[in-house]
């Protein structure tokens, strides 16, 4: 028997191609017809053979015999032969002699009787093979007809194997056939049960079971462990063809969940063979157990319809968006997967059930998204400096080394130092209070610095001052020379720059040097002497006594850049030495790099004090500098592609010296060469992640499109850094044969949140009466449903009731229900 | 022309000699004084004509019982001087600090002397050019193409002296009493005449006529001495603090309602006047009887036969006779000394004691005149503060802003800013601005949007009745839209019957400012200038035509809005929304990391960190901004290697959503589902 069943099984794969697609092959006369004699010798043991008996002239049985000649090619292919015996005249044996075994059928297996069909039993080929082979497996599809047989093999077979349940109306329909032929090929793997009893369907859990339909079940007994409770059963949608039920099976059985850890174009599982989409969850690290068993929540609610796969993106360099966190692929050719961010499992389903919905989806989750913040988040400060000032609030600010001005001393402090920094600032404003707290560090390093006092206004409190000062907007610092003028501080809201600006303004800007030593001296950054501890770039100008117009623009130049640059200027009748030495000729300009160890000459022309202030600033500007988070604005206002190293750590003496001869051999700056070092500008890091969604091994080079287009390009890692490859490498670039690693975001800066939308729950409150003085054009913001505008009137109401205002009774239960809500309140 | 018409000073018109300057004010109250120091300030050719020797000579007679009831407030707690002057409802606006009010009184309500004493005061030290002693009794128009307006104002004082003047600027206040005429109102004594001495009503019943603030200040001051008092008008009183009108009855003078409500000594009665009249018997008592009856009458019959009310009807409220009878009705504006030419035309209904106005001020009917002080409250008579020092001293800058640009090519003042100040320019005007505060929904700041918004221009006090008219009347554009900024109750919450104390009056929550009652700051979107047609057709009690978008910045308890969450982020959101951008602020680390991540950089970026005035922020705030999860830090993440999961949630923000590893679990679903 089981040798035969192998047999079976393995011949199934050759009858799936032909059983429904190639029904005329070979049909040649299989029928044998044979006599009662020679029939009964042949038969084999374990071969199954369907025969009957004929006289030769019975008409009746006419139909009945071209059915069974019509099924001899189905049954042959389950090594069931079909004979038709000639009963000789005379014969009265048992099967030719009795008038009624002439209107039967006869199953035999071997020289055994199995079954006797009436010929109204195989009225057509499907009920014949049905009825055959359910006669033949009766060990592998039990029939049953109540609920309790159902339940006494589903607890039989528990954690063994699983069971394929098929309900079909009426035997020997092709229905019935297909699930037998099924049988015949899964008998050994699943248990079939089969049943004609409808009352089964219902209890089987099927809420509202078209009794006219068959219907096949799969329940996953083996998974089953606890005995309580029924198998969880998994309906077959399609009609049931052996086509069909053999892909239900093949699907069953295939895993719940598949780890992928391949680009998932690359991936093929059961699902996408059969024509079935697949569900990509993608996990990351941190979130895979509950990945996981979301995937497995999925993956038994897409059971038959899609397949899942869990995707761990720690494995895999994905170039998605890091927020999107299912993926669908289809099984279509060319169709690309398609990343979504969907916010729970039932949208995952709909995706899946229907197609058209994903972009709806997509769209309708963004709205979704927003009423949700709208309920939660829009009360939440999302604004950096506001939240982190509010959260320091409570910090007491060591303001005493900073004097606070009045309407009333404003005037009079300025007279007291040689130079008043004034901070003018309103104490309600966010970043006002985050550059006095900077301000109060610079207190600090200047303590006991002579001639300069630092002070502050409250423009919340004393407006006149700051009106009459000309501050229009908070902050704004001024440094006030005793009785004279008044600069404006223009650089970063920070404490080293500001701390820097202040001594540098105490110099004047261009300082007259009296001799060549001074003037030696200042170019080695020794004098003047306050400033010798300041690391800088001094400027000298150099101009004989006929240059006046050149040494005009350079003291105009120095005005504007006093605080950001120390320029010297030497005029004296000796300055031709001085020229010559650095061999430049007068109007001349030297600059002297950290600490005078080299010095350049640049000519001055006949340039306008702004031409010179714009040159001045561009020679300030480093040939390979490090970027920092304080310097990179005066390199982006270059408007040049970036050739950016990021290193961990300072860079290596090799790299520095390749990139610097790279950037020097470029006179016109086509791009900034820099370098960036993430351990000093830890944000570097963020702007790794960006692009490659991981920091990369570092150090890593990076072509960057700032200003066009916004492509990132990484140099390759395995490449060394030296002029010649990078050369090389740009050249690539330029041609355009290296794909970007990442763009940059084009995305417009929306507003974050929306805002409370007063305009319609007026509307609302007053629609009866004002309907007639809207605009036409906003018809957009008026809800439909206007007669739900009392409702939410009263709700609004009774949320006010809620929430008492000036009530302080009702305080404290309010500041719970916020607590409640889990926000961020610093306020009261 | 203006300059050679100034140059010579004087000429002569067919044989007449006038007086040319190119503003003449009528009248050097404070309305009078307050527009002579704008007009000097700008060092306009004008001239204030005063009918007494001395300024404000009003004040001198009125109020009869001196105590003025506009507040003089020494202490608020603050020492900005802008919103000081929200407290502060005496003081004219001035560069000169001297020439505040509390600096002449201590009184929380002053006197009226100290008033006429401060006028003199302004006028005196401002050296503003008044000629006193100068009654214009008659005005008229000469039609003259070259004119301003297309005419000139020709004024003629007592001595037939005649002035001529491109604008007209007429201050003259209400000042002509209101008198009714009845049968027996001769027996009437009216309030600018009656005894202030107490002693003077001892033992009389006195039934006082009008229910205003001059009626109970003279009931007031009897009030300890009478018999009784009875008050008669047509309208049922009307409480300033419940209508939020400083001009209804206000607290101080309302002693009377006390004594009626309390124990029904003395009473109110509402009734026409008209239909009164009184009838005086032989013992010099007077008795109220009704107009009808008297015309019934036979004329030549005596007292006795006329009937009396308590005849008929013998509980007749005011049966009793009464010892005096005193008319408390209010003043109108002298409309006599226009020429019909002008087309100065009283108001309808309870504005007809002040002429014709625009919400610009000028005149209905007269180009070139504009009506200012108490005189011009018919644009907001029992809405706002118009009528009354503390607010005419804002219209009149307003009107004089006017005019500047009108006639001299100067532009209403304006300061531009990046767009980047916009939440705060608005924060800091409503949190101090006393012109928006006192004349609440009249005057409104103006924000006018530049291109592609990256910057706005900021106009302080329109008058919005005006707004369609904006461009021409400031010469400044608005082509892309503007916001505006006013002050306003809730609507339906003021009002004569209406409960202001009930439970839960006041809204809490930001979301609900809409429905907050207090006066609070609430702001128009229009993305076009509203148009004449639409500012006809606004709804009733909107101040203006429906906008694009509206917010409103929740009631405050301490009018302070400056809290970061509840007042200054739903703003910022509102801004943000209707400008379709990002207003939030950015350390430079998020500046630098958004420069080398997005093409484009939000405003804050673009206009600080890019110009090189990023906000680096001290080492401590930034590690709040990270705690708070607005900002990543990146030192943190690497020195730690494994972070715990619950912090890694707390830095799942919307601000660097796209840069933070996105957890978005769907777990929780599927748990609450097994459920």
């Amino acid at each position: 028997m089981s040798a035969q069943k192998v047999r079976w099984v393995s011949a199934f794969s050759f009858l799936l191609f032909c059983a429904s697609s190639v029904p005329t092959w070979g049909s040649a006369r299989l029928l044998r017809e044979l006599s009662p004699h020679d029939y009964f010798s042949s038969l084999q043991a374990g071969r199954a053979s369907l025969a009957y008996f004929s006289h030769d002239a019975s008409p009746g049985a006419q139909p009945f015999l071209e059915q069974i000649e019509n099924s001899v090619e189905a049954l042959q292919d389950y090594g069931i032969s079909v004979v038709k015996v000639q009963c000789p005249k005379e014969d009265v044996s048992r099967y030719c002699g009795e008038e009624n075994a002439l209107r039967k059928a006869y199953l035999f297996r071997g020289n055994m009787l199995m079954r006797e069909f009436p010929t109204d039993a195989l009225f057509d080929v499907d009920a014949v093979v049905a009825n055959v082979l359910f006669a033949l497996l009766f060990n592998e599809v039990k029939y049953v007809e109540t609920l309790a047989d159902l339940q006494n093999i589903e607890n039989a077979v528990k954690g063994r194997s699983n069971i394929v349940f098929a309900y079909v109306p009426a035997t020997g329909t092709a229905e019935h056939r297909a699930v037998m032929e099924a049988a015949f090929v899964y008998g050994t793997v699943h248990q079939f049960v089969l049943t004609t009893e409808a009352t089964l369907l219902k209890d089987t859990g099927n809420d509202k079971p078209d009794v006219s339909s068959a219907r096949l079940l799969f329940c996953h007994c083996q998974r089953a462990t606890d005995l309580a409770q029924p198998c969880r059963r998994t309906a077959m949608g399609q009609a049931l063809t052996l086509l069909n039920i053999h892909r239900h099976l093949k699907l069953m059985g295939a895993p719940l969940v598949t780890e992928v850890a391949e680009d998932p174009e690359k991936v093929s599982t059961v699902h996408l063979q059969l024509g079935l989409p697949l569900v990509f969850i993608l996990s990351q690290k941190e979130t895979y157990e509950a990945d996981r068993r979301t995937a497995e929540f999925v993956a038994w609610q897409l059971l038959g319809k899609a397949g899942v796969a869990l995707l761990s993106r720690d494995l895999v360099d994905l170039n998605v968006l890091l927020r999107s966190n299912v993926a669908l692929k289809t099984p279509d050719e060319g169709v690309p997967i398609k990343y979504l961010a969907l916010e729970d499992t039932d949208e995952v389903i709909t995706l899946v059930e229907d197609k058209s919905k994903v972009e709806q989806i997509q769209e309708g989750e963004e709205e979704e998204e927003e009423e949700e913040k709208e309920n939660n988040n829009q009360d939440v400060q999302d604004d950096q400096v506001v939240e982190a000032v509010s959260r320091d609030k409570k910090r007491e600010l060591p303001l005493e080394q900073i004097l606070a001005l009045t309407e009333e001393t404003f005037h009079s402090a300025l007279l007291e130092a040689a130079r008043t920094v004034v901070l003018f600032y309103a104490s309600w404003e966010a970043v006002s209070l985050a550059v006095l707290r900077s301000y109060t560090e610079v207190a600090d390093h200047l303590k006991g610095t002579r001639g300069v006092s630092l002070s502050r206004v409250n423009c919340w409190d004393w407006p006149g001052v700051c009106t009459k000062e000309n501050v229009t907007q908070f902050p704004t610092i001024k440094i006030y020379e005793k009785g004279e003028r008044s600069v404006v501080y223009d650089g970063m809201w920070a404490t080293e720059e500001l701390t820097s600006f202040i001594m540098l303004s105490r110099v004047s800007c261009p300082l007259k040097l009296a001799t060549i030593d001074e003037a030696e001296g200042y170019l080695r950054g020794e004098f003047p002497s306050e400033l010798s501890s300041y690391h800088h770039t001094s400027l000298l100008g150099v101009f004989s006594t006929a240059t006046s117009e050149a040494r005009e623009a350079f003291e105009e130049a120095g005005s504007i850049l006093s605080g950001h640059v120390t320029m010297g200027m030497y005029f004296e009748d000796d300055a031709l030495a001085l020229s010559r030495k650095y061999a430049v000729s007068p109007p001349a300009l030297l600059l002297a790099r950290s600490g005078g160890q080299s010095v350049e000459g640049i000519a001055l022309s006949k340039q306008s004090a702004q031409d010179m202030v714009q040159m001045i600033r561009y020679e300030l500007l480093d040939i390979f500098p490090e970027i920092t988070v304080q310097n990179l604005p005066r390199y982006l206002q270059l408007r040049k592609p970036f050739l950016i190293l990021f290193s961990d750590g300072d860079i290596s003496q090799m790299e520095s010296e390749e990139m610097l001869k790279l950037a020097k051999g470029r006179p016109q700056r086509a791009f900034v060469a820099c370098w960036l070092n993430v351990r000093k500008t830890p944000v570097g890091r963020g702007v790794l992640k960006t692009y490659f969604a991981t920091v990369p091994s570092l150090p890593v080079l990076l072509w960057v499109n700032l200003h066009a287009g916004g492509q990132v390009f990484k140099f390759p890692p395995e490449q060394s850094i030296t002029e010649a490859n990078i050369l090389s490498w740009l050249e690539k670039l330029k041609a355009g044969l290296e794909v970007p690693s990442s763009t940059l975001s084009e995305e417009d800066w929306k507003p974050p949140l929306p805002a409370y939308d007063f305009l319609q729950m007026m509307e609302t409150a007053e629609l009866p009466l004002h309907t007639s003085h809207r605009h036409g054009d906003t018809p957009a913001q008026h809800p439909p449903e206007n007669p739900g505008g009392d409702v939410t009137i009263q709700e609004t109401k009774a949320e006010k009731v809620g929430s008492p205002g000036r009530d302080l009774r009702g305080t404290a239960p309010r500041l719970a229900a916020r607590e409640k809500q889990g926000k961020r309140h610093s306020e009261l | 022309l203006g300059l050679a018409l100034y140059a010579s000073g004087l000429c002569v018109v067919s044989g007449t000699a006038f007086l040319y300057h190119d503003y003449c004010v009528i009248g050097a109250g404070p309305s009078g004084l307050q527009v002579a120091y704008f007009l000097q300030q700008a060092s306009r050719d004008y001239i204030v004509f005063e009918r007494s020797h001395a300024p404000g000579s009003f004040f001198a007679l009125y109020p009869r019982h001196r105590k003025l009831i506009s507040i003089n407030k020494q202490y608020t707690g603050k020492s900005n001087s802008e919103f000081n002057l929200r407290h502060d409802w005496n003081s004219l606006l001035s560069h000169d600090h001297r020439l505040l009010f509390r600096h002449y009184s201590r009184d929380f309500f002053p006197n009226a002397d100290t008033m006429v004493h401060y006028l003199e005061d302004f006028a005196s030290l401002l050296k503003l050019r008044i000629q006193y002693n100068t009654a214009i009794i008659h005005v008229t128009l000469e039609r003259d193409r070259q004119a301003w307006n297309g005419h000139y104002f020709l004024l003629t004082d007592q001595d037939r002296q005649n002035y001529k003047c491109s604008s007209l600027l007429v201050a003259t206040g209400t000042w002509v009493p209101n008198v009714v005429n009845f049968p027996g109102s001769e027996y009437v004594e009216g309030y600018e005449t009656v005894s202030i001495k107490p002693e003077d009503f001892a033992g009389q019943t006195v039934l006082i006529l009008g229910r205003g603030n001059s009626a109970f200040e003279t009931a007031e001051n009897i009030l300890g001495v009478t018999n009784f008092i009875h008050m008669v008008s047509r309208s049922r009183v009307r409480l300033s603090w419940a209508t939020h009108y400083v001009g209804d009855l206000r607290a101080i003078n309302n002693g009377l309602l006390d004594t009626y409500q309390l124990k029904s000594l003395d009473g109110l009665l509402e009734g026409d006047l008209e239909d009164l009249a009184i009838v005086k018997d032989k013992k010099g008592k007077l008795h109220i009887t009704l107009r009808f009856y008297l015309e019934n009458r036979n004329t030549s019959a005596g007292i006795d036969s006329i009937t009396l009310p308590q005849d008929e009807l013998d509980n007749f409220a005011t049966r009793a006779p009464y010892d005096r009878v005193i008319r408390c009705l209010g003043w109108k504006f002298d409309f006599s000394i226009y020429n019909r030419s002008l087309k100065l035309m009283p108001g309808k209904g309870n504005k007809k004691k002040y002429p014709q106005i625009k919400p610009s001020y000028e005149s209905r009917g007269t180009r070139g005149l504009f009506v200012l002080g108490t005189a011009s409250h018919s644009v907001d008579f029992r809405k706002s503060a118009g009528g009354f020092i503390h607010g005419f001293r804002y219209t009149t800058r307003a009107v004089h802003r006017l005019l500047e640009n009108r006639h001299h090519g100067v532009p209403w003042p304006s300061t531009i800013y990046p767009i980047t100040q916009l939440t705060n320019s608005i924060i800091k005007r409503v949190n101090e601005a006393s012109g928006l505060y006192q004349m609440f929904s009249v005057l409104a700041d103006i924000i006018l949007l530049r291109e592609n918004a990256t910057a706005f221009e900021y106009l302080e006090e329109y008058p919005v009745g005006v707004l369609a008219e904006l461009e021409v009347q400031t010469g400044r554009k608005a082509p892309n839209g503007l916001f505006v900024v006013i002050l306003e109750y809730g609507r339906n919450f003021s009002g004569a019957d209406k409960d202001v104390f009930y439970y839960n009056r006041a809204v809490g929550e930001a979301q609900h400012a809409w429905q907050s009652n207090f006066l609070h700051p609430v702001i128009y979107y229009y993305k076009h200038l509203p148009t004449e047609r639409e500012m006809r057709l606004r709804p009733p009690d909107w101040p203006l035509p429906h906008p694009d978008a509206i917010h409103h910045i929740v009631e405050d308890f301490l009018t302070d809005w400056t809290a970061p969450n509840a007042h200054i982020l739903p703003l910022r959101r509102f801004l943000e929304n209707c400008l379709s951008t990002d207003l939030r602020n950015f350390f430079a680390e998020s500046c630098f990391l958004f420069a080398f991540t997005r093409q484009k950089l939000p405003p804050f970026c673009r206009q600080g960190y890019m110009r090189m005035q990023g906000l680096l922020g001290s080492q401590g705030l930034r590690h709040h901004a990270a705690e708070a999860g607005l900002l990543e830090d990146h030192t943190l993440t690497d020195l730690l290697g494994d972070r715990p999961p619950d912090s890694h949630e707390g830095s799942q923000d919307q601000l660097l959503r796209d840069h933070v590893i996105p957890v978005r679990p769907l777990q929780h679903l599927v748990n609450a589902k097994d459920e």
